[in-house]
């Protein structure tokens, strides 16, 4: 018993904090230093659960009678979440959208929705993916909805809501299927015995799998942004306030493909280096999905005006990229995932703090408003450059180090299919570049309007950017600890 | 082939811009400590920038000094494993090509950090000069830049190079959209200016090499085993001189075919592509003519001097040196897409009003003669081609300075709307004809020695072909001649006109980037055996390792 709650401690610290947070922020009442305390408390918490990872059993047995997995895959992904929970905190601490009254509920939505991340890339069945996944979402609802008042974050929550609902059912109904014809719902038997009952079946059968498939992905989709599940997206990221969007854009994302990747590399077994599984065609499947959502989500952006929309696209972008290297599903392709997700938490997010720092000067999201920032707010600007920049995938920006690796997992796949796939995504890591640029164009080769307010960035904000933009350039020279760490994540020993 | 480090020296060219950035990031920092006005700030960049740029340049002949001249060995190496797992080096060492460029460019950036001050000369006050603006921003980018282009050319290991190539991006970005001209309406309703110039370029060479890092990742995972610089085996190699083996021992030749294409095949056309967008090459020769009119004169300086080099030379380093199958393969197409360069450029440029886009065009023009010299082969044609990208080098970089001298008087470039000016401004019209007349290919200057060769090289060629292609590229020489004689009439000859009263001749600033151009354009029309020395060996060896029956 002990092990096995040893091998949930970071979760189980989660869960302790979230309730001590709502605890304290009704004791602290409307006591100055209301915020810093219960941030700090928040802190201490995630500090704490890092902390519980070096109590993990050896060798990351199956806890629960193999509910949740204790592999390299779930320890990397439960870390990086942390480090998304400290930013989402922080950034929540610092900023204007969040009045200081309703912070303890927000920090605890966001913990709460750390922890069901935190579950889900652990998951090994059916029933536990689901209901993590549902801890995952229902935090977020209220987080999307944060500003009552304010119809758009209505209107995104809604939306949200509604989405989430709907893909959440799709999914349910593809388990149950899943369930009856493989008659298990551990994700470890379902590939084998999907394998030996589509070997021998008929053709009602294989279409039973492909259905039954093809609903799950459902939720993993809607849960990364990935086409066609993707419409929530724009609405909820300009509707929510700024460090919720920030949040939800790297952590829930991340959970979604790692969640992902064990549902079809580890469950269903599935790569370009194995049969079909299931007699699903997964990488092709996946890979006209990656194709789909890069390229929409890159078109998409040109036109927009706001930027936590443009940036909405940009996450859909990436969330293609993210799909090639799930296709690919070799134990390269997955490290080439897990080196992509930790630099884009710091380029995404240090892009949202720029946006947020923008925002609680000038109160506007538009393009047009950063003319001329860079006169303005110099080391903002020259911040926000390096994480467009890196975004766009250019040396020698960490960003290129994670579109390198996904890039060499896809050519090494060495099929036609994925050579087009290659193709079709560095020429849109290209058409990225046009709208990233249009941000640094309004920065740097553009005049201020008269009258445009400066932009004193706050000694904390400047930290927490200096914090993500010195990883963001180190990483692009530098990247070997983050890979080593990959590749025990992807259970390659290296 | 011995490839230990054996030398600094390599290193601290690449480098020295690198301190001198690192220098004036120091000033920008300690600014506030020491009390520093805006002026002081300005100045100190200048100067500073001024002396990376001198010293690298000095370096490089430094390095040439040292060259040994008989041997196509990599020589001033430095090597050490960078990234373990990719079996990734930094590695940077010199044959003769690579030096001749490391040359090129620390007199190229000298001649435009010299062109980047406001000193030595009376400025306008009028109209902002881009000398004024965002001082110390621009010469951090300037350094950048010079440290790619140098890297560029040092880099012996694939994944190096990339990087490289891609740090060349950003600066010469931010130098155009900043520092060029501002946002515009054509007449067309258009909306041209910096911006639109540096965007396009970004996109364009972008596109290019993106390809090139699919390729990049390609020729890795269909190397073969190499011992890296700390002594260990590695299974697959970004290492040149590596890869250059093993494509002579048939590697690649064996390797899988992708799309049904044989892997030679498409990996020849995908880096070609990324090569042949900054060269530019035809069809892709679009975003020069608008990043030469708008950006700063130093910066279209560093453009056509050096920057249209890097394509070149790559097509030398990775497609002739590695794939050396693929050059015969696709020689027919490079030769006949260069002879489009050199015609197509030639006729646009009879219909240029503006002296910046008629001489932007004349690079295009240009450019083809060394496509051409690649695609026939033969030992005159590479001394050739090489030799034009080192005069084009030299003589392109005369014509924007002159652009520039006009257009900071006049504040207009309309070939149109001078006229006479010989009167006025005798020096200028002395210089400019001077360089028209080294652009065009006159005997005894520096234009003329690499075009002769790449005639005759190609001409020898073994494939007849070559021998239209040179006939038709000869006599567009005729429209060379004619587009400049016609421009040197509109601008300087003819009645004086009055509205240029105002007009001044040249200033000591100006004299100090043109003058000594002059004189290595007359060196390099009368005595190129340095250069040929230089070269010799390196492309001996480049054209000993074709298939046979194509070399000679």
């Amino acid at each position: 018993m002990l092990t096995n709650l040893l091998a949930i401690g970071p979760e189980l610290v989660l869960t302790l904090t979230v309730v001590l947070v709502l605890i304290a922020d009704l004791v602290i009442g409307d006591r100055p230093a209301r915020r810093g305390s219960l941030a700090v408390l928040s802190f201490a918490g995630l500090a704490a659960a890092a902390a519980t990872f070096f109590l993990l059993p050896d060798g990351g047995p199956a806890a629960f009678g193999g509910l949740v997995s204790g592999d390299g895959l779930g320890v990397f992904f439960r870390g990086l979440f942390l480090v998304a929970a400290f930013f989402g905190v922080a950034f929540g601490a610092l900023s204007d959208e969040i009045p200081v009254e309703r912070f303890g509920e927000y920090a605890a939505m966001l913990l709460a929705t750390t922890l069901g991340m935190s579950f889900l890339v652990q998951s090994q069945n059916l029933l536990m993916i689901l209901l993590s996944l549902e801890l995952v979402s229902l935090p977020s609802y209220v987080l999307a909805g944060f500003r009552r008042g304010d119809s758009r974050s209505s209107e995104a929550a809604l939306k949200y809501v509604l989405y989430g609902a709907a893909a959440s059912g799709l999914m349910l109904y593809g388990f149950s299927l899943l369930y009856g014809m493989a008659g298990t719902l551990d994700l470890s038997a379902i590939g084998p015995a999907l394998n030996a009952k589509a070997a021998g079946g008929s053709v009602g059968i294989r279409a039973g799998i492909a259905l039954a498939a093809l609903l799950s992905l459902a939720g993993f989709g809607y849960k990364v942004a990935a086409v066609p599940f993707h419409q929530w997206c724009p609405d909820v990221y300009e509707g929510a306030p700024t460090p919720v969007t920030a949040f939800l854009s790297v952590g829930p994302k991340a959970a979604g493909v790692a969640a992902l990747i064990r549902f079809v590399v580890i469950g269903f077994g599935a790569s370009v280096a194995t049969p079909p599984a299931g007699g699903l065609p997964w990488p092709v499947l996946l890979g006209v999905l990656a194709m789909a959502t890069m390229t929409l989500g890159n078109l998409a952006a040109i036109p927009q005006d706001n930027v936590k929309r443009l940036l909405a696209y940009s996450s859909i972008a990436h969330a293609g990229y993210l799909l090639m290297g799930i296709a690919v599903g070799t134990p390269d392709a997955v490290q080439a995932v897990a080196v992509y997700l930790p630099i884009y938490l710091l380029m995404n997010l240090g892009a949202f703090l720029a946006v947020m720092a923008v925002r609680a000067k000038t109160g506007s999201e538009t393009i047009a408003d950063y003319r001329g920032l860079v006169a303005r707010s110099p080391a903002l600007s020259i911040a926000l450059a390096i994480f467009l920049f890196s975004l766009t995938g250019l040396p020698p920006l960490a960003g290129f180090i994670g579109k390198f690796y996904l890039f060499a997992a896809v050519v090494k796949a060495g099929t036609p299919f994925f050579y087009v796939l290659a193709i079709v995504g560095v020429l849109n890591s290209v058409v990225s570049l046009f709208y990233y640029a249009r941000l640094v164009k309004a920065m740097f080769l553009e005049a201020s309007p008269d009258g445009a307010p400066a932009v004193l960035v706050p000694v904390p904000v400047g930290l927490l950017l200096a914090i993500l933009a010195i990883p963001t350039l180190v990483l692009g020279l530098w990247w070997s600890p983050l890979a080593d760490l990959a590749a025990r994540a992807a259970g390659i020993v290296g | 082939m011995d490839l230990t480090t054996n030398s600094m020296l390599l290193t601290w060219t690449v480098f020295t811009p690198a301190i001198g950035l690192t220098a004036i990031l120091a000033l920008l920092a300690l600014r506030p400590l020491l009390r520093l006005s805006q002026q002081a700030v300005d100045e100190a960049s200048r100067a500073i920038g001024l002396m990376a740029s001198l010293a690298a340049a000095a370096l490089g002949i430094a390095l040439w000094a040292d060259f040994d001249s008989g041997t196509s060995n990599l020589q001033f190496i430095h090597r050490f494993v960078w990234m373990k797992s990719w079996n990734i080096e930094f590695f940077i060492g010199v044959d003769g090509l690579s030096l001749s460029m490391v040359v090129l460019t620390g007199v190229v950036f000298l001649a435009g950090a010299i062109a980047s001050l406001p000193w030595w000369g009376r400025l306008d006050d009028h109209h902002p000069h881009f000398s004024k603006k965002r001082v110390p921003a621009y010469w951090i980018l300037f350094l950048l830049l010079e440290m790619g282009v140098l890297g560029t050319f040092a880099s012996q290991d694939f994944f190096l190079f990339y990087v490289f190539w891609e740090v060349m991006l950003l600066p010469m970005y931010f130098l155009i959209g900043i520092w060029g001209a501002p946002t515009r309406k054509d007449p067309d309703g258009r909306t041209r200016g910096g911006p639109y110039a540096a965007i396009k370029f970004f996109l364009y060479t972008l596109a290019g090499s993106v390809l090139m890092l699919l390729a990049l990742i390609a020729v890795y995972y269909a190397s073969g085993p190499a011992t890296l610089a700390d002594g260990s085996q590695a299974q697959h190699t970004f290492n040149l001189v590596h890869l250059t083996r093993q494509a002579h021992d048939g590697i690649f030749v064996k390797a899988g075919a992708i799309l049904g294409i044989p892997f030679v095949h498409i990996v020849f056309v995908a880096m070609f592509l990324g090569f042949a967008i900054k060269v530019p090459m035809f069809p892709f020769h679009t975003w020069l003519p608008d990043a030469h009119v708008d950006a700063p004169t130093p910066i279209s300086v560093i453009l056509a001097g050096i920057l249209l080099k890097t394509g070149m030379y790559g097509m030398f380093r990775f497609n002739l040196q590695i794939f050396p199958t693929g050059v015969v393969w696709a020689a027919w197409a490079i030769g006949i897409l260069g002879v489009i360069n050199i015609v197509y450029g030639a006729f646009v440029c009879m219909a240029q009003k503006d002296l910046k886009k008629l001489i932007a065009y004349s690079s295009v023009s240009h450019m083809g003669f060394c496509l051409l010299g690649l695609a026939a082969l033969t030992p005159q044609a590479l001394t050739g081609s090489v030799y034009q990208m080192i005069s084009h080098g030299i003589v392109s970089p005369m014509l924007f300075l002159l652009a520039g001298v006009v257009y900071d008087r006049a504040h207009t470039r309309d070939i149109e709307g001078f006229g006479g000016l010989a009167q006025k401004m005798p020096e200028y019209t002395a210089l400019t004809g001077f360089a028209f007349m080294a652009s065009l290919g006159l005997p005894g200057l520096a234009g003329f020695v690499g075009e002769v060769l790449v005639f005759l090289g190609a001409f020898a060629a073994q494939d007849g072909i070559f021998r239209v292609l040179v006939a038709i590229s000869a006599l567009s020489v005729i429209v060379t001649a004619g587009y400049y004689l016609w421009t040197m009439q509109r601008i300087f000859l003819g009645p004086f006109n009055h509205r240029w009263e105002h007009l001044h001749d040249m200033n000591w600033r100006e004299r100090l980037t043109l003058y000594p151009l002059a004189v290595l354009t007359v060196i390099m029309g009368v005595w190129p055996l340095p250069v040929f020395d230089m070269i010799r060996e390196t492309l001996n060896t480049l054209l000993a390792s074709m298939p046979a029956g194509i070399a000679g």
